[in-house]
């Protein structure tokens, strides 16, 4: 099971729950386990945001491989100048 | 129309003529009537350094010229500074050392510190340091710049003991 | 831990291949191009910092003679909200980009464009300029962050409710949004501390400062189709922004980028581009629009303004029991500071168990800021670098120790959420304490400051392809303008990855026609990303190499080994090793030509750390100070090729030391931008700085086949706090505010008196 981790502005939706567990292979089977659970994330969820999957950030991502034991944050979208 | 005015110069050692207004700066002249566009403009206000020359062997900026003024003196550019296939000791320590980045200063440099070995072979790193405070470079922090004209410096003084 | 990695190419010092051209002026850069009958642009901007447009009127300047095209935002379709992503990857709604392009309705900044004229040469263009006649209604403006946060200030729009509030607000604000980083208890922690403080800090807007201007040239064919030469840091993000803003299909455009000279964020947008574009379409010739640079100035870059409170509290042994910071960033006229990556940055190398950061993003009559060189990141190291100083003091302990202490390593969470990869921040510190600056003597009157930073670093999109010649060489083709050296790296991997000279392998960058998409040249991302897709691309071309010698030996492809640029037959017999050239002389016989190509999104950015030393001098007379020693230790991953690697550092100091020491916008109370110039904002020349050493520190990137991380974002992040605190350590005076120019310092001197 891969732990998900929601930062303080995404607990208004989570209903203060700051972490989960879900069983998944990629990342769009994250989003769709979360939204299964927690419907008003959905359209946070839709575009406009990173993650940290493992400590490596990735811009909107989708089909990126979760594994087992993979810890996932999520972040605003990062580059720089 | 106001009429054009007709300037006899010389640029990097061989004759050229050109028409221009007479409100035109001879870096406007360089750059797009006789596409020197090694010259370039990074202020428009004797600021920066990019559009520096020399006019009659002194150091200007093409910026704060009119083109007018132009009229029987000796312009030289960056475009000038190699001769022939031959680099001149500084374009050879620029590349060598990394002293450019972006590369949009350098020409006004290399302009600069040519002018600078002319009249000093052996400058102090002091010397290097006032001599380009006309010339802006926003990427390097002009550590490599002033080693490569030290170096160059070195070269030269080398060649001819 | 494995042997690290022998290479030949990557980590030496060639000439790079665009070299030449730079030192004999034949690269040409934005302004360099002209084409057959092309007109002279020129943009009419505000002269008020906050107004209402009432009326234009640009019939009087179309009937100057020579005077070919007049646009105004009514030549322009409107368009509506709609977030995409920047070239800072973060988010742009395009309706602000299309309004900061060219006003509608309302101008928000002094230099704001309202409209834009095509003439036969630039001084009938600026004459036209002052025909145009604009009726505005002049509005209060507000310039000063806090200010701007106040109820009564006065609104730059009235349909912006902060993000990130909860509900949302009834009323439309200057606050555009509120962000919040939060992890454990900070009261509790506060509770457990022994030494507590608490400070604000102040820093101004300050502009990117490159060198060359903006500036295009747009031809417009008879099919329709624009073609844009430009100098930008995204040629494709050009593209797309221009389509949006002009409502044109993507083919519809196509651009070609110049030599860009300088843009450390600022070339990430677009400003004159769409304008160029539009007036060669209306006048059917094309049209050079360059800006000058009071334009430049006035109206493109800036970063910032910030007022950040930070409350800091350490329990004797150093450990940071807990900090409470609240960071307000100045957006300028449209939402989109770079407060997030300012609150995600701030405190990144520290390990910390008890953290609250909340930031706002504010409008405020400015320019709309853009990407700095690691944005927002500098000033919030200025704050959180400086209060770690006063709590080493306090509790007297060595600054470098105290860091150590709380240093994130390989396995830490960051604040900002995610454990690190392999990282390199303890050995930066360790590197920085062993250093000889670290122990040399001062002289009188000077002192001696450290302070660290932090940047992400990118990945994003890249695109490359690998093309071998007729005569066994490559040629490299991406399609990311090379602001400091990024061909020559690119270079570097791809003959790696051959075995042949990095002489042999020609690196170009392409127009958008001719690579397939490249995110833009920022982040620090392309060594590290489109390095990525070039190693990839020749990896391809390695495995066809291989094939092709399997078909000349008529052995199976499994018996074919790539070293040093030749193919070897591993199957036992002694065959002759086929080298590069020789492949590719048979290339027609074996399959046709030999190229391959490579497109991804790169994953695995290794973060980046530095740690910086900075002795500075007082004069006391006159507050003036003089960075007189610097030294810059950073965690680079694989140096490619470390004389670009140095640079980078040393740039990133120089621009982080004039921030600190002298740049600053100044404005009037009507929001008159007085130092829109060079002579007045004063970056930094060659007289003003010592020799900025560098110590590279090479720990490889897991995630990138050679090592490599990006390296051009830190070394701007640390100089601010490093050179507060060096003047502290020199005059017994702390500094809460930059720039520390010889005013201020003077002030601060007499207030010790």
């Amino acid at each position: 099971m891969a732990t998900i981790f929601f930062p303080k502005s995404f607990q208004a939706q989570t209903g203060g729950i700051d972490q989960v567990e879900v069983e998944a292979l990629d990342i769009r089977g994250v989003f769709r386990a979360l939204e299964a659970r927690f419907p008003a994330l959905g359209d946070r969820l839709r575009g406009g945001i990173a993650v940290a999957i493992d400590g490596e950030i990735v811009n909107d991502p989708l089909l990126e491989p979760v594994g087992p034991d993979s810890q996932i944050h999520f972040l605003p979208p990062i580059s720089g100048g | 129309m106001a009429r054009k005015s007709h300037v006899s110069t010389i640029v990097n050692g061989e004759p050229i003529e050109f028409l221009c207004d007479p409100p035109q700066t001879l870096l406007e002249v360089l750059r797009e009537e006789l596409q020197l566009t090694g010259t370039k403009e990074g202020c428009g206000t004797g600021d920066c350094g990019a559009c520096t020359i020399t006019l009659d062997g002194r150091l200007a900026c093409a910026c704060l010229v009119l083109a007018v003024e132009a009229e029987g003196r000796s312009i030289g550019t960056v475009e000038g500074i190699a001769s022939g296939e031959h680099l001149h000791p500084l374009q050879k320590k620029f590349l060598e050392e990394a002293a450019l980045q972006c590369g949009v200063c350098t020409p006004g440099l290399l302009v600069a510190a040519k002018a600078l070995l002319d009249r000093n072979p052996q400058p102090t790193e002091q010397e290097v340091r006032y001599a380009l405070a006309g010339n802006l470079c926003r990427c390097t922090g002009y550590d490599k710049v002033v080693r490569a004209v030290l170096d160059a410096a070195v070269e030269i003084g080398g060649e001819s003991p | 831990m494995s042997e690290p990695r022998k290479f030949h190419s990557v980590g030496t010092r060639p000439i790079r291949h665009d070299g030449l051209d730079k030192v004999t002026g034949r690269a040409r850069f934005g302004a360099d191009l002209s084409l057959p009958g092309m007109l002279y642009g020129k943009v009419l901007r505000s002269s008020h910092a906050h107004a209402h447009i009432r009326r234009i009127d640009p019939r009087p300047a179309l009937q100057l003679e020579g005077v070919r095209a007049v646009i105004t935002s009514a030549d322009r379709p409107e368009i509506p909200s709609e977030h995409g992503t920047g070239g800072e990857g973060g988010p742009v709604d395009f309706r602000d980009l299309s309004r900061n392009v060219l006003a509608r309705d309302k101008v928000l900044y002094h230099g704001h464009p309202v409209a834009a004229v095509a003439a036969t040469n630039p001084r009938i263009a600026e004459e036209a300029l002052g025909r145009i006649e604009v009726d505005y209604e002049i509005l209060r403006p507000v310039l000063d962050v806090e200010a701007a946060m106040a109820p009564d200030a006065p609104l730059l729009h009235d349909d912006l409710y902060t993000r990130g509030v909860d509900p949302r607000p009834e009323t439309p604000s200057n606050v555009a949004a509120r962000i919040v980083i939060e992890r454990g208890d900070t009261e509790k922690g506060f509770a457990e501390a022994d030494v507590v403080i608490e400070r604000e800090y102040r820093t101004e807007t300050v502009h990117q400062g490159y060198i060359e201007p903006h500036a295009a040239v747009a031809s417009t064919a008879e099919d329709g189709q624009s073609v844009l030469w430009c100098c930008t840091q995204g040629p494709f993000l050009v593209r797309s922004f221009c389509s949006k803003v002009l409502q044109l299909p993507i083919s519809q455009i196509k651009v070609i980028p110049s030599e860009i000279g300088g843009g450390f964020g600022g070339k990430t947008t677009v400003y004159v581009e769409p304008l160029a574009i539009l007036l060669s379409r209306r006048a059917g010739r094309p049209v050079k629009l360059v800006m000058d640079r009071e334009e430049v100035f006035r109206a493109t870059g800036p970063t910032s303004a910030t007022s950040i409170r930070v409350r800091m509290g350490a329990r004797k042994d150093g450990t940071i029991a807990a900090v409470k910071v609240r960071l307000v960033y100045a957006a300028g006229a449209f939402p989109g500071s770079p407060v997030v990556p300012g609150a995600m940055t701030m405190l990144a190398p520290y390990q910390l168990e008890n953290v609250r950061i909340e930031g706002y993003d504010v409008v405020v009559n400015k320019p709309k800021t853009n990407a700095y060189r690691a944005p927002g990141s500098s000033m919030a190291a200025f704050a959180a670098e400086s209060a770690l100083d006063e709590i080493a003091q306090e509790l007297a302990l060595d600054p470098l120790e105290l860091r150590l202490r709380n240093a994130v390593r390989t396995g830490s969470q960051a604040v900002y959420g995610p454990t690190f990869k392999a990282i390199g921040f303890v050995e930066t510190l360790e590197a920085a304490r062993n250093h000889p600056h670290y122990r040399a003597p001062l002289a009188p009157n000077q002192g001696r400051g450290v302070a660290c930073g932090f940047w992400f670093n990118a990945g994003m999109q890249s695109t490359a392809a690998v093309n071998l010649t007729e005569d066994g060489s490559a040629v490299v083709v991406s399609g990311c303008p090379d602001i400091g050296g990024s061909r020559v790296s690119l270079a570097l991997m791809a003959a790696e990855e051959l075995g042949i000279p990095v002489e042999r392998v020609r690196p170009v960058v392409a127009d958008t026609e001719t690579i397939g998409y490249n995110d833009v040249t920022g982040g620090s991302r392309v060594t590290f990303a489109t390095g990525m897709a070039v190693i990839e691309a020749t990896r391809d071309v390695v495995r066809q190499l291989c094939k092709r010698a399997a078909l000349i030996w008529e052995v199976p492809v499994e018996q074919v080994e790539w070293r040093e640029g030749e193919a070897h037959c591993r199957n036992g017999e002694a065959k002759d090793p086929l080298s590069l050239r020789e492949i590719v002389r048979q290339a027609v016989r074996t399959g046709g030509p030999i190229s391959g190509q490579a497109s991804l999104t790169a994953r695995g950015a290794g973060p980046g750390f530095g740690t910086h030393i900075c002795d500075t001098e007082i004069d006391p007379d006159t507050g003036r100070v003089q960075v007189v020693r610097y030294t810059a230790v950073q965690d680079v991953g694989k140096a490619v090729h470390p004389s670009y690697v140095e640079g980078q550092l040393q740039g990133g100091v120089a621009q982080g030391i004039g921030w600190a020491l002298n740049e600053e916008f100044v404005y009037d109370e009507n929001g008159v931008l007085l130092n829109a110039g060079f002579l007045d904002y004063r970056i930094p020349v060659a007289s003003d700085l010592p020799m900025i050493d560098t110590v590279l520190v090479e720990v490889p990137n897991p995630s990138h086949p050679h090592g490599v991380r990006g390296v051009g974002e830190v070394p701007i992040v640390p100089p601010l706090a490093a050179v507060a605190n060096a003047l502290f350590r020199a005059t017994g005076v702390r500094f809460y505010r930059v720039p520390m120019s010889p005013p201020r310092v003077l002030e601060g001197l007499q207030s010790r008196k």
